[in-house]
């Protein structure tokens, strides 16, 4: 502490920028860095309970098999929550779309190139249809969404009749179970995926560094530099711990790959275009935002084409998992997508959340499904401590903001 | 003489953080006498109801309120109930979708053990009814009625409540003429019964008609009493009293440079969003050429804010006809976009709600209206938008630590100046400026009043609303005079007074 209070002021600081202390600024952003110390925390827990299975190389593979599609619904969701509404059918919808799909392979007998744009664009209409009564008549998404969990889960069973159907044809199972092989050869460990973990972690560093340069040069950093250092240098290790890891196992899945061009993509979309900017508006006041000239319906109304589109995306990846689509396949889904979010601090009231906040509360959820499976904890214990964390996390959100206030 | 004193205030003072919105006011009202509150908007009529109704509860103010004889010292509303002292708000306090009845007894039920005795309910309703005369079924939802009886619902669940003392809150400001002379004898008959009223009231003309005795609020403070049987009260004298004020707020100097003309609203009606045979705004026509600045007065529910915002991208009402136009060209304002694109902007009076995304920064709150601005291909360039948002700090002398704090924890005035900032950034024509310094410091609205000023100098055509008229004869060069929805005439700078607007406004 004494270190950072003893720094001189950089160049062109505004003289009434309070120098950072880091008691203060962990205090500021106690939500911020308790999302990903509760990680931390939950993940050295069971690693210990489990003795070490957890960070098992074949379970951490395990682990991001699992959770991807709740993560990519997470990204889709957070958009709807900040808009300041709620979709309760992506459950529905990822079983829907894998029925379809599978329908399509293997009845109909189409190619995987094929399958996966048309249950893309299914899923964009799926959307679209709850979207525009939404947007455009102002019906509850609630209500509307609530219908859609219900009329997608009959088409399921419809469309499925009841059985389940597979097995899906092998490029289509590569989406979700094949991994990116090693150009260098040695396979054990995979070096493309060291490689690209190093590389990952060099853009985050690198992209941290950058903002921080510019924050300084107009004065507005508000992070000591001893904790910025801190933070950034154990995120690039961990990167480069887990894709080692997981290079001593079959490398890095694919959908690892498509989850994290993903979530560059949408921290991008909701940080730095106007399109998100909007969205954040529209849920932090919709009256202003329209009286500012925003379309806010159209907006509105993408956030749910957008969510279909991903539901859809998460139907073919968790279908491609279980080589068989399957009536029961995505219920209680979007409990655990819209959990993640909300444990990830966005607001209920919309316009505040982060996309890294959702995914790090998915990755919560999925540690602790993982792991107290590891433990042999009965799927009814199982889900009375998620259901608290959850409790536990919002409660936590609200005590912080009246605080504050 | 010997008066028989129902209600006397003393001295009350209420401050709220920076105004002083009551200053030392003096109240008295005689048994069974109607006695009319007069004053402006913002003169204090209300704070003064409230603090006697106990919303304010003892202790929030100074001074003493003395009521049948003995001091008072209300913890709430349901304490001001208890002694008969009932007030009658503006907005309706009724629950539409509940019958006449349940809303007569409401938070009163006749029950016993909780059990509602329906018949008991439906006699003393009867009995209620014929009292305000009021002929309807007990049974029938309050929805379902006009304006005008719903007001006597308001007035049978005070007289069910056994009402000594009834407040009315500009009863007839909603009401047609024949409603408000059936609600206005229903008052003297009450008197008759010795039943004591206050009435506030912008309507000089029924308050001559019917009122004991007259005190007129100005500013916070009890400006005058008067006695309608002992001496001849004109509305003159009362207009007066309301708005003679010294005139303390000062305005910075200006010479017009007036050109050609900018903006043209002509024939303008609107009608209510909900019910679609109430006309908001009648056959409007205004005018604001580039450099100039015109006012529009009125008094609160005039229509000006509905025509503000049924200008702009028809943001209230519905089945607008008329047309707008700039330098002489039709526009198209149908939608915010589309006002705001054709250099339409619309500062809105209620800037929390309407205004500002709160929990957001100055810097989203500035870029908001205009992200084009600071994009290109729809990703916002960070260090252009900064610069903006530094650019209309600065201007605008927004006193806060950066442009990334949130408006939320801004004082009222810097909340209006982002606000500012948001439309100035929009690069309008026409700039159209609602309560522009409502509720913020001297300090603040001179600033304000300077920018206005200046963006005239620039050539821009600024409308200003406000309910503050010292405001509008400082800033306007032209003043437009607004009452129900309808434009009753426009004065030149320099004939405009405030005698002339207020006079105006009542004799309509």
């Amino acid at each position: 502490m004494d270190q950072t209070k003893n720094q001189a002021a950089p160049a062109g600081e505004t003289p009434q920028a309070a120098r950072p202390s880091l008691l203060g600024h962990l205090k500021s952003h106690v939500r911020d860095y308790g999302m990903l110390m509760t990680l931390v925390v939950i993940m050295a827990l069971f690693e210990v309970l489990t003795d070490g299975t957890l960070m098992r190389p074949v379970n951490l593979t395990n682990l991001f098999l699992q959770n991807s599609y709740i993560i990519i619904m997470a990204l889709g969701m957070l958009l709807v929550i900040v808009s300041g509404h709620i979709d309760l059918s992506v459950g529905s919808v990822v079983g829907f779309v894998g029925a379809a799909a599978a329908v399509m392979m293997v009845q109909w007998g189409w190619s995987t190139s094929v399958v996966v744009p048309v249950c893309l664009l299914m899923g964009c209409l799926i959307g679209a249809a709850q979207g525009y009564w939404i947007a455009y008549w102002q019906i509850p998404s609630f209500i509307v969404t609530l219908a859609g969990m219900l009329v997608f889960r009959g088409l399921t069973l419809a469309v499925l009749d009841g059985q389940s159907v597979g097995p899906f044809s092998s490029s289509f199972q590569l989406m979700s179970n094949g991994f990116i092989p090693d150009i260098f050869g040695v396979k054990r460990p995979n070096i493309t995926a060291i490689a690209l973990g190093v590389l990952a972690a060099g853009a985050i560093l690198y992209l941290a560094i950058r903002a921080r340069r510019r924050a300084k040069r107009y004065g507005i950093v508000d992070e000591p530099s001893l904790f910025f250092v801190i933070k950034n240098g154990l995120i690039a290790c961990a990167i480069v711990y887990i894709a080692y890891l997981l290079a001593t196992y079959r490398g890095l899945p694919n959908v690892l790959i498509i989850m994290a061009l993903l979530i560059s993509a949408y921290t991008f979309l909701t940080n730095r275009t106007t399109l998100g900017r909007r969205i954040y508006a529209i849920g932090g006041n919709v009256k202003a935002a329209k009286l500012s000239g925003i379309n806010t319906e159209r907006l509105t109304f993408f956030a749910f084409v957008n969510m279909g589109m991903l539901a859809a995306l998460a139907g073919l990846i968790f279908a491609a998992r279980l080589n068989t689509a399957t009536p029961k396949a995505g219920v209680s889904f979007e409990l655990d997508v819209i959990a993640a979010v909300f444990i990830g601090g966005a607001s209920m009231s919309g316009g505040v959340g982060k996309i890294i906040g959702a995914v790090i509360g998915a990755l919560i959820m999925g540690v602790m499904n993982n792991g107290m499976s590891i433990l042999g904890i009965g799927i009814e214990w199982q889900q009375v401590i998620k259901g608290l964390v959850l409790l536990a996390a919002v409660i936590f959100d609200v005590v912080n903001k009246s605080k504050s206030r | 003489m010997q008066q028989d004193i129902i209600l006397e205030m003393r001295g009350i003072t209420k401050t709220f953080p920076g105004v002083k919105a009551l200053n030392n006011v003096n109240l008295k009202v005689r048994r069974g006498e109607i006695h009319a509150l007069c004053g402006e908007n913002g003169a204090g009529k209300s704070t003064l109801m409230k603090v006697l109704s106990g919303v304010y509860p003892h202790g929030s103010y100074e001074g003493e309120i003395v009521y049948e004889g003995k001091p008072l010292s209300f913890g709430g509303i349901r304490d001001s109930e208890r002694e008969g002292i009932i007030i009658i708000h503006q907005e309706l306090a009724l629950v539409p979708l509940l019958s006449i009845a349940e809303n007569l007894f409401l938070g009163n039920e006749i029950a016993s053990n909780g059990v509602i005795d329906w018949p008991e309910v439906y006699q003393r309703t009867e009995v209620l009814l014929k009292k305000v005369g009021l002929d309807e079924i007990a049974t029938t939802p309050v929805e379902k009625l006009g304006v005008g009886k719903q007001q006597l619902v308001e007035i049978a669940k005070a007289l069910a409540k056994d009402v000594k003392l009834l407040i009315l809150d500009e009863p007839t400001a909603a009401l047609q003429e024949n409603d408000s002379q059936k609600l206005l004898d229903l008052l003297l008959e009450f008197r008759a019964q010795g039943i004591s009223s206050i009435l506030i009231s912008h309507k000089l003309n029924e308050v001559s008609r019917v009122a004991d005795s007259i005190t007129v609020l100005r500013d916070g403070a009890s400006v005058s009493s008067m006695d309608c049987h002992s001496e001849v009260v004109s509305e003159e004298t009362i207009i007066r009293g309301m708005v003679g004020r010294d005139m303390q707020n000062r305005y910075p100097e200006r010479t017009p440079q007036i050109g050609d003309t900018l903006l043209e609203i002509r024939d303008w009606n609107v009608w209510h969003p909900e019910s679609a045979s109430r006309q908001m705004i009648r056959n409007v026509n205004l005018s604001v050429a580039a450099g100039e600045v015109v006012g529009i007065a009125g008094l609160m529910g005039a229509g000006r804010t509905e025509l503000a915002m049924s200008v702009f991208g028809r943001s209230y009402g519905r089945n607008i006809s008329g047309s707008v136009h700039l330098r002489g060209q039709e526009i198209d304002v149908s939608t915010v976009r589309r006002a705001v694109d054709n250099g339409i902007a619309y500062v809105t009076e209620d800037r929390k709600s309407l205004g500002l995304v709160l929990d957001e920064s100055i810097l989203c709150n500035t870029t908001l209206a205009n992200l084009p601005g600071v994009s290109s291909h729809g990703v916002i360039d960070e260090h252009e938008e900064r610069r903006i948002a530094e650019e209309y700090r600065e201007a605008l002398h927004i006193r806060t630590p950066g442009v990334f704090q949130k408006v939320l924890n801004l004082s009222g005035g810097n909340q209006q100046k982002v606000v500012l900032s948001k439309w100035l950034f929009a690069k309008p024509d026409v700039l159209i400026l609602d309560e522009p310094t409502r509720g913020i410091d001297v300090g603040a609205k001179f600033e304000i009043y300077s920018l206005i000023n200046q963006l005239a100098a620039d050539g821009k055509g600024v409308i200003i609303i406000s309910s503050e008229m010292p405001e509008l004869l400082g800033m306007c060069d032209r003043i437009y005079v607004m009452n129900e929805g309808a434009f009753l005439g426009e004065l030149a700078r320099d004939e405009a007074s405030q005698e002339k607007i207020m006079s105006m406004i009542v004799k309509a």
